[in-house]
């Protein structure tokens, strides 16, 4: 079992474990996903690592309420554990292996979409602690979706909020965000961006313009996540990549995103979504990319 | 009774078991196990033991069930084997013990694997465990995997003496015997858990969870937590696919995702992860694998097409899983190979375009190889296609130990006598160096790596 050492709600209907999880502390880089279970009878849910404590041996995630998988997360309280947790998991970001030297030359922008700001912040962080500051720019629907606003401001270079409805900060999506910084005369070596994949897509087209090398992070269905099942399968430029051991991070101007999009749905067909409407209320609010409830 | 002829063995009947997961094969009683048992012949030079991987005395074991003295016989084989009631129900004897057994000359060989399946599954009813006799060595060796190979390298080293941790990355132990053969085929409750409870009273550790290569790398075991030997048996790996169009369609499966969703997540009953029930459902392939990954659609409620490229003479699946999946009612297409997958405008599959093949000439595999027939091509409408065309060996070990050999086949690399790789006290067996095989030859490496390790330490003193 693994404890949860503090549980907390970060906005609505986003939840935040830091999990006792020496197995995973122990190695674990910014980059890098585990595979959650919360109980004998759950799916193995694959999370991105979004921050971790050597000393302290834990591990922290933010989990959205999305799905059967990850509702029954919404109810563990600080003290209670999960059954399963399991990583390090996939390759850690290609900036771990870059020379600080390098990384320090580049001026790097990270692009986080709702959830996508937690495993963002781990990477900003990093980045801190080796004395360069990114700037990053968080997008989400609405105010209320905004998380994790004042860690990511202690580290970042300049940080650019936005929401779509524009009830806090800026207005529109973060593709509006690059390409008004582009207008201003701001330039980039590097882009990292973390969301929703159709997000990240969108990102993707922009910066291809801008020919701006951009970063993504690839959370398809898996079912191991340790390279056994073949589930998490993208076409990325002329081969076939698996996201668990060759990912998840990839470049995103040769992914293909429609058909990740399209092999997301998979397991989300048009009963599966009205029922977890009935069982959830009013949790969902689309947008979340996983869930195809925006199509 | 007719000496020439195998005592029959009771098997559900093949309408009803289309319908469920319960075991296929029901076994033996004490009585068919010892009428069966007398037909052995008890050959001085045994033929059926050079047969087996493991070296089991058969004739041995076999003499103690005709006599009824079923406990010494549960202690002849276990001193060979950690999975006796595993290999009874899924080592291909055809091939093996019961494929050199002189009975089988004239008339059909002594049903060596059922009589093993009944000797084990009588321990486990009456509670007979195998037994350590061994002084201990406080020496700690580590196990990666806890498949085949890995419970059979444990279990050896423990009956030696040996402090054994067994290191397993998924959320249960057993590694393919779990995740990939079917219930209906090896019950996980009643036999995989009891098996591996045998091997944890033999003082087995077993951590779950954790990967190595990842969690810990091979070097950290050894330096940092004081293993002075490591056994990898981290199995098969990705699951390989065709390479032809269509291939990443909604509805496409690797068998190993398909058979996990099943077996190990519980999908085909209630259970959290879901399963895509296909209405028709194809699945490419006629190993083991193939037939367990129809055998389950086929019980899930769909309407199964086995597609193979060679002839029904060339299916390496075992004898009576073929004659199974046939009574079951599963349609196999034979000389027949998928050239593109189909799918709607939505993405997902709605049929596959096959040819037809015909025999050639002997390729390096001593089999005919299939040559298209010209123009053949036809389509075949369906909903999922289940791809079950082997695997290739897991990177996540291989990419981050230094000092670790691999071959061009990206299998690790091993000294074929005592199973050490390129890298001192690293031993490795099973999947991870010969590619997708059976239970038993993983079982048969780990046991021989076993006596690499026990020589290796014994030679490095204290």
């Amino acid at each position: 079992m693994y404890k949860i050492l503090e549980a907390k709600e970060l906005a609505d209907s986003i939840y935040e474990f830091v999990v006792k999880a020496p197995n995973v502390s122990a190695n674990c880089q910014p980059g890098q996903f585990v595979i959650v279970r919360t109980n004998e009878d759950s799916e193995r849910i694959p999370l991105t690592i979004c921050d971790y404590d050597r000393e302290k041996e834990t591990v922290t995630i933010v989990v959205q309420v999305i799905g059967a998988g990850t509702y029954i997360m919404k109810d563990l309280k600080t003290g209670d554990s999960f059954c399963d947790f399991v990583g390090p998991l996939g390759r850690p970001s290609e900036l771990i292996d870059t020379p600080i030297d390098e990384l320090k030359k580049k001026k790097i922008l990270f692009v986080a979409g709702g959830l996508g700001t937690a495993p963002v912040y781990p990477q900003v962080k990093w980045l801190h602690e080796q004395g360069v500051d990114a700037d990053v720019i968080v997008g989400a629907k609405t105010q209320s979706l905004i998380i994790m606003e004042k860690e990511m401001e202690a580290v970042a270079g300049n940080l650019y909020i936005t929401t779509d409805d524009g009830s806090y900060k800026r207005q529109g999506m973060v593709t509006k965000v690059i390409e008004d910084l582009y207008a201003e005369g701001k330039e980039y070596d590097l882009c990292v961006t973390i969301g929703p994949m159709i997000m990240m897509k969108f990102v993707c087209l922009l910066t291809k313009k801008f020919n701006l090398k951009t970063i993504v992070s690839m959370n398809p269905i898996m079912v191991d996540g340790t390279g056994m099942c073949g589930a998490c399968r993208l076409t990325v430029g002329d081969s076939v990549k698996f996201a668990c051991v060759d990912g998840p991070e990839f470049d995103g101007h040769l992914v293909n995103f429609d058909e990740a999009m399209k092999r997301q749905q998979i397991y989300k067909t048009a009963e599966g979504r009205a029922y977890l409407k009935d069982k959830e209320g009013d949790t969902h609010h689309g947008g979340c990319g996983n869930c195809g409830g925006e199509k | 009774m007719d000496v020439l002829k195998k005592v029959p063995i009771r098997e559900q009947d093949p309408k009803v078991r289309a319908t469920n997961f319960e075991e296929v094969c029901l076994g033996y009683n004490k009585e068919e196990a010892m009428e069966e048992a007398s037909r052995c012949l008890n050959c001085k030079n045994a033929q059926c033991v050079k047969g087996c991987p493991v070296s089991i005395s058969i004739p041995d074991f076999i003499k103690e069930v005709k006599e009824g003295n079923f406990k010494e016989a549960y202690d002849v084989i276990s001193a060979s084997s950690s999975l006796p009631a595993v290999c009874g129900r899924v080592c291909p004897q055809e091939s093996q013990c019961e494929g050199k057994c002189i009975r089988g000359i004239k008339g059909e060989p002594v049903s060596i694997g059922k009589l093993e399946r009944f000797v084990a599954d009588w321990a486990f009813e009456n509670g007979v465990k195998p037994s350590v006799n061994a002084e201990k060595k406080n020496k700690k060796v580590a196990v990666i995997g806890s498949g085949p190979s890995g419970l059979s390298c444990a279990g050896d080293l423990a009956k030696m003496g040996y402090d054994v941790t067994v290191f397993e990355a998924l959320h249960e132990f057993g590694g393919v015997l779990v995740y990939g053969i079917p219930e209906f085929r090896l019950p996980k409750e009643k036999v995989v858990k009891k098996e591996i409870e045998n091997v944890k009273s033999l003082g087995v550790k077993f951590e779950k969870n954790t990967i190595i290569g990842k969690s810990f790398t091979i070097d950290e075991l050894i330096d940092k937590y004081g293993f002075e030997a490591v056994f990898i048996g981290s199995g098969a790996g990705l699951p390989k696919f065709m390479g032809i169009p269509g291939e990443n369609a909604n509805g496409v499966f690797s068998a190993n995702e398909y058979l996990t969703r099943s077996n190990l997540m519980k999908a085909f009953k209630e259970s959290d992860t879901p399963i895509m029930i296909g209405k028709k459902v194809v699945v490419v392939g006629g190993g083991n694998v193939a037939m367990d990954a129809a055998r389950t659609a086929l019980r899930l409620g769909s309407e199964v097409h086995i597609v193979y490229r060679r002839s029904e003479e060339e299916l390496p699946a075992r004898v009576e899983e073929v004659h199974h999946a046939k009574e079951e009612g599963i349609i196999f297409n034979l000389l027949t190979n998928p050239v593109e997958i189909l799918s709607d405008e939505n993405g997902w599959v709605c049929g596959i375009r096959c040819i037809r093949m015909e025999l050639g000439e002997p390729d390096e595999s001593g089999r005919r190889s299939p040559v298209e027939i010209k123009g053949s091509e036809f389509e075949i409408e369906c909903d999922a296609v289940i791809m079950s065309l082997g695997t290739s060996p897991n990177p996540l070990i291989s990419s981050t130990t230094k000092g670790l050999d691999i071959n061009k086949r990206k299998c690790i690399v091993i000294n074929e006598e005592s199973g050490m790789t390129s890298k001192d006290g690293v031993f490795a067996g099973g999947d991870a160096v010969t590619g997708a095989a059976t239970v038993i030859l993983a079982m048969g490496a780990g046991r021989n790596a076993a006596k690499g390790i026990d020589e290796y330490l014994s030679s490095k003193g204290n």
